[in-house]
């Protein structure tokens, strides 16, 4: 910590630097411990922030007067002090953590980091709060509230056997897409709020790295730091071939602002991001064509959900596919055309089919945005883009070295493309350079697809465990329970789903859990939360949930599992089988 | 796999059964051996018989079983047993997939799985063959050329029947040169273009896609056209008539028998509103209904005497018959029934009275609920109010479809007399044609000039017979004739 001690030494930054001091001053003196603002987005979870909160909020608490009270010494002494810049590894820095892209990766960074009294600016070339807020998983929640309810109200079916009478469900296009708008402003305000509250420096231009601990951002400005984490997210991948005109045929940046509901969209790409614009689009009286490279929809979820999912998703809805085939060009509805799709088999590369519909949504993952960077000044080249990092998020060189005080966190190093994944590395990151290692457990962070009903997942899939057990040699077993023996999911007339458990019967470790069904996102953290604290299913069966709640399906869940070791100790060992 | 998918076959664990438990027969799994035609024996069931009469030998067709009453077609997840297998009875043999789940099917037969015809992966429709069962190990090599002659798999197209001659009607209202009709198709060969939904439809009302014609955007196939095609009304009906339950389309007989005549050359099709489409299945609904008719004439001088005076206040005629009508039924609560699935009488606490009103390209029938208790003046409001909603529609579903008796008077146009169709779920509708001066003979033999009008009343038999209808009938005319009771 000590080490820490820093100071803006160059006078024209000083300014800045007093600024951000007496901000960051401020909570310190007003504010209980607890105060950094603990804002959820994007499922951005506190379990990531707080195993072991309380002891840990005093510690910070205790950092943070230390590091106020060497403020003011620095400044007193420090002020007029100035360092000439030579190009070499400055000695003294003008930020302790400096992090490139405000997105939620970089924000839960530094949150954390203010919270362990380190002195941290964020640099942002577009907007607070990145894709999640702006392009992403905000709005598009805005928009699946709204097909959510369409459903129900559409669902006469439904409504009938709750005895409930509703005339025909109708929508206003720009309603639904100001709502998606206002969400994400107010959530980016939430965010920049909850900084600028903190003390964190908002710098505005794109950061470029121009050597160790150095940052060029926008045209002149440059900034030193002792640690550095790149946390500049994607962009949606458009494959070649395919022209995007953002009218007819659009990414999911343009597919969030709803500017039309076109009558007949084709989906190029069945993972959670088509599914979700599907559930959105159909629930909005459009028809839907999946494009599917692989030969089965929704490849990455485990094979069983993915077919229940399929069954529940896509076949009763006006939904067709193509699986198997790539689209290998598309082009824009012009000229009284219609957007026109050519399909090549995705084994043999023949030509199979051409589509003619009124929009594509282009849906075939995130591609990091690391370019302009200037990783190349210190010898860090990308692997089709993603930043190459250890399990502690350090940045790796061409000859796989780590480079010194550099870390890379979120979809920039490909590891897991999920908001409260990026913003977890960000903490783990800062929790490294606080000096306490800490290694991520990707398997405990969950990830939820918010379609009606929602599929959610943490840990391995069957097929995944199945190997890993073949690998290591230990059994695997299957728990299932399903929807409709819970008396909430009944009450709501929403019995459709199912709860899947993969777990060691020799020693009750909980390998994986998959949901689908009603809030299935929601539900997902009990299982999460045990595989991050290591905690066994003959633990965990015996905790009480309250009656009647959807929260049962995951107690029937462990309580069916059979265990073969009977009580675990506090820490539970593995056992060698 | 096999074990994984079982789970969803089991029984339920709660009372909400997964939809195919309840179109099953019995056993908690489906079993599907049927024995086939190919077996000679006139004992199937009786093993010593069989060997005795034996005259080829017995090799049973394993079908795709119907696992739910939607299904129409099952995918083979995955065979349990392989060729060669032998099977007692009671076990799984295949795990199939239906739209609605993975059941593990059992087999009825011991027996050895001689060839399988439908691989895994593949689809076939429900009954056709998917394996071969045969007795002994003799029969095997019979059941694998017989199999053999069976495959290539029958695909589902291979079963529907053949797709009607392409006569579809054609649906732009725009007159058109002869049939064919030149599809607006983009450049490149004639590509049938065809949306997801309208695809769906297409299989699941057997219309062969090549067939219909496209009105759509770029020519295209779309879900209307589909229906137009298989003839059966958009399946988003908002129901517009009184009583009726609001039902999804019949699951439509196969359409293609239905011969419409090619259409004159320059006539217009109009597809129908929702609402034609739902008083057109309302109307046939009705049919299924056993319904008969009683007339009476009813003297209405002092009906119209009555209306006279109380015009002034706002009371319409409609109200008038509407209040004349619910205070017959008060005393007849038989005709204010309904018909209960055609097992029981269920005898509605309220008497709702729905009136038929024609409105642009439709019909709507508002509905005076408790028309027994409520004043003159208020149902000549309250029907003021319906009508005005009516024209701006904004009737709520229970302000039309909450009525257990319905009038309709043509009176006003003249007619005398009508015949009017009852509305499913309600036990009469009574038709009021227009009141004319007769001359009448009283009992002393003196004629004299009353204003008669013939009130003719259609009810359901199965709840209301002909003396319930004619006491009903009389028990109105004499309100209708001695109104004083109308304004109490």
């Amino acid at each position: 910590m000590q080490s820490s001690l820093s100071i803006s030494v160059s006078p024209h930054t000083s300014l800045t630097v007093q600024r951000s001091n007496r901000n960051a001053l401020e909570p310190l003196a007003f504010a209980p411990p607890s105060k950094p603002l603990n804002l959820r987005f994007c499922g951005l979870t506190r379990e990531a922030l707080g195993f072991s909160s309380l002891r840990r909020n005093s510690d910070s608490f205790r950092f943070r007067l230390s590091s106020s009270a060497r403020v003011r010494r620095a400044d007193k002494f420090f002020v007029s002090a100035s360092l000439s810049d030579n190009g070499s590894p400055p000695k003294t820095f003008d930020y302790d953590l400096l992090i490139v892209g405000a997105g939620v990766g970089g924000h839960g960074a530094a949150l954390h980091a203010v919270e362990k009294g380190l002195k941290t600016a964020i640099v942002e070339g577009d907007v607070v709060g990145g894709t999640c807020v702006n392009r992403g998983c905000v709005p598009s929640k805005a928009l699946l509230a709204v097909s959510g309810r369409m459903r129900e109200l559409q669902n006469d079916h439904h409504l009938r056997a709750l005895g409930l009478q509703v005339s025909a469900a109708g929508y206003d296009r720009q309603g639904v897409a100001d709502h998606a708008n206002n969400l994400a402003s107010k959530i980016r305000n939430n965010l920049t709020n909850s900084m600028k509250a903190l003390g964190v420096d908002i710098l505005t231009g794109f950061g470029t790295i121009l050597g160790p601990q150095k940052v060029k951002v926008g045209s002149d400005k440059v900034v030193t730091a002792k640690d550095i984490i790149i946390a500049t997210g994607s962009v949606p991948f458009v494959p070649k071939g395919i022209e995007v005109d953002g009218k007819t045929v659009i990414t999911s940046d343009h597919a969030l602002k709803l500017e039309s509901v076109p009558d007949w969209i084709a989906i190029v790409g069945s993972g959670y991001i088509g599914l979700e614009f599907s559930d959105v689009y159909t629930a909005l009286g459009s028809e839907v064509t999946f494009i599917e490279a692989l030969d089965q929809l929704m490849p990455g979820f485990d094979p069983e959900i993915g077919k229940l999912a399929q069954r529940v998703l896509i076949n009763p809805r006006k939904i067709d596919y193509h699986t198997g085939v790539f689209a290998t060009k598309i082009t824009p509805a012009k000229d009284g055309k219609p957007v026109t799709i050519e399909l090549i088999d995705a084994k043999t590369k023949e030509p199979k089919d051409t589509l003619e519909v009124d929009a594509a949504l282009i849906a075939t993952g995130r591609a990091p945005f690391t370019h302009g960077l200037g990783l190349e000044n210190i010898n860090v080249a990308t692997q089709r883009g993603f930043v190459p990092v250890d399990e502690r998020m350090r940045v790796m060189d061409s000859n796989g070295n780590l480079v010194p005080h550099l870390y890379c966190i979120g979809d920039a190093n490909g590891k897991m493309m999920l908001a409260h994944a990026a913003s977890a590395q960000g903490i783990s990151v800062v929790e490294q350079v606080t000096g306490r290692d800490h290694v991520l457990n990707h398997l405990s962070i969950p990830a939820a697809c918010f379609t009606h009903p929602e599929i959610s997942m943490v840990g391995l899939t069957e097929p995944q465990a199945r190997e890993k057990a073949e690998k290591e040699g230990f059994e695997i077993s299957i728990a299932k329970t399903s929807f409709k023996a819970n008396t909430k999911a009944l009450a709501e007339n929403e019995g459709e789903g199912l709860a899947k458990l993969i777990y060691r019967p020799d020693n009750g470790e909980i390998l994986g859990v998959h949901i689908f069904g009603l809030h299935a996102a929601d539900l997902i953290h009990e299982a999460s939360n045990a595989i991050a604290l290591g905690t066994r299913i003959q633990d965990i069966k015996l905790a009480v949930h309250a009656h009647p709640t959807l929260s049962e399906v995951l107690d029937e869940l462990f309580k069916s599992a059979k265990v073969k070791a009977h009580v675990s100790g506090p820490v539970s060992e593995p056992i060698a089988v | 796999m096999a074990s994984s998918s079982s789970f969803l076959s089991r029984p339920p664990l709660s009372k909400a059964s997964i939809s195919f438990s309840s179109s099953l027969s019995s056993g908690s799994l489906p079993q599907l051996f049927l024995p086939s035609s190919s077996s000679y024996s006139p004992f199937p069931s009786n093993n010593s018989a069989r060997r005795i009469l034996t005259v080829r030998s017995k090799i049973r067709e394993i079908f795709m079983p119907a696992l739910s009453s939607t299904m129409t077609e099952g995918k083979i997840v995955s065979w349990v047993k392989s060729e060669g297998d032998r099977l007692s009875k009671g076990e799984s043999v295949v795990v199939v997939e239906s739209d609605k789940a993975d059941m593990d099917v059992e087999t009825f037969y011991d027996g050895i799985l001689a060839a399988i015809v439908v691989p895994e992966g593949e689809s076939a429709p429900v009954g056709a063959p998917i394996g071969l069962l045969a007795e002994t190990e003799e029969e095997i090599a019979e059941a694998r050329a017989k199999a053999a002659s069976k495959s290539p798999p029958s695909t589902p197209k291979a079963v529907t029947p053949s797709p009607p001659p392409p006569i579809s009607s054609p649906a732009p209202a725009i007159a058109q040169p002869p049939p064919s009709p030149a599809k607006p198709v983009s450049d490149g060969p004639m590509k049938i273009v065809a949306t997801p939904f309208a695809k769906k439809l297409a299989k699941q009302h057997k219309v062969d896609i090549d067939s219909v014609v496209g009105t759509g955007p770029f020519g295209r196939i779309t879900p209307a056209d589909v229906e137009a095609a298989a003839g059966i009304t958009p399946s988003k009906s908002i129901g517009t008539n009184a009583g009726s339950k609001i039902a999804e389309p019949v699951p439509s007989k196969p359409a293609s028998p239905v011969t419409t005549p090619p259409p004159i050359p320059g006539s217009t099709v109009v597809p129908f509103t929702t609402m034609q489409a739902a008083v057109s299945k309302n109307m046939v609904d009705s049919l299924s209904v056993p319904t008969f008719r009683v007339g009476y004439p009813v003297t209405t001088d002092a009906l119209d005497a009555l209306y006279e005076k109380v015009k002034p206040k706002g009371v319409t005629m409609t109200a008038l018959l509407a209040k004349a009508a619910a205070m017959a039924l008060v005393q007849h609560p038989v005709v204010n029934a309904t018909c209960k699935e055609g097992k029981s009488f269920a005898y509605n606490s309220r008497i709702n009275i729905a009136v038929a009103v024609a409105i642009d390209g439709g019909l709507i029938t508002p509905v005076l609920q408790d028309a027994d208790k409520l004043d003159l003046y208020l149902l000549s409001e309250k029907w003021k109010e319906l009508l005005k909603k009516t024209r701006a529609k904004q009737l709520q579903p229970n302000e039309y479809n909450s009525g257990t008796f319905t009038l309709s008077n043509l009176g006003m146009f003249g007619v005398d007399r009508f015949d009017a169709i009852l509305p499913p779920g309600q036990g009469a509708i009574m038709a009021v044609g227009a009141s004319k001066p007769t001359v009448v003979a009283d009992a002393d033999g003196f004629f004299s000039v009353k204003s008669k009008m013939l009130v003719n009343v259609t009810a359901d038999h199965r709840i209301v017979y002909g003396a319930d209808l004619a006491a009903f009938l009389r028990t109105f005319a004499k309100i209708v004739e001695n109104p004083e009771s109308l304004t109490l």
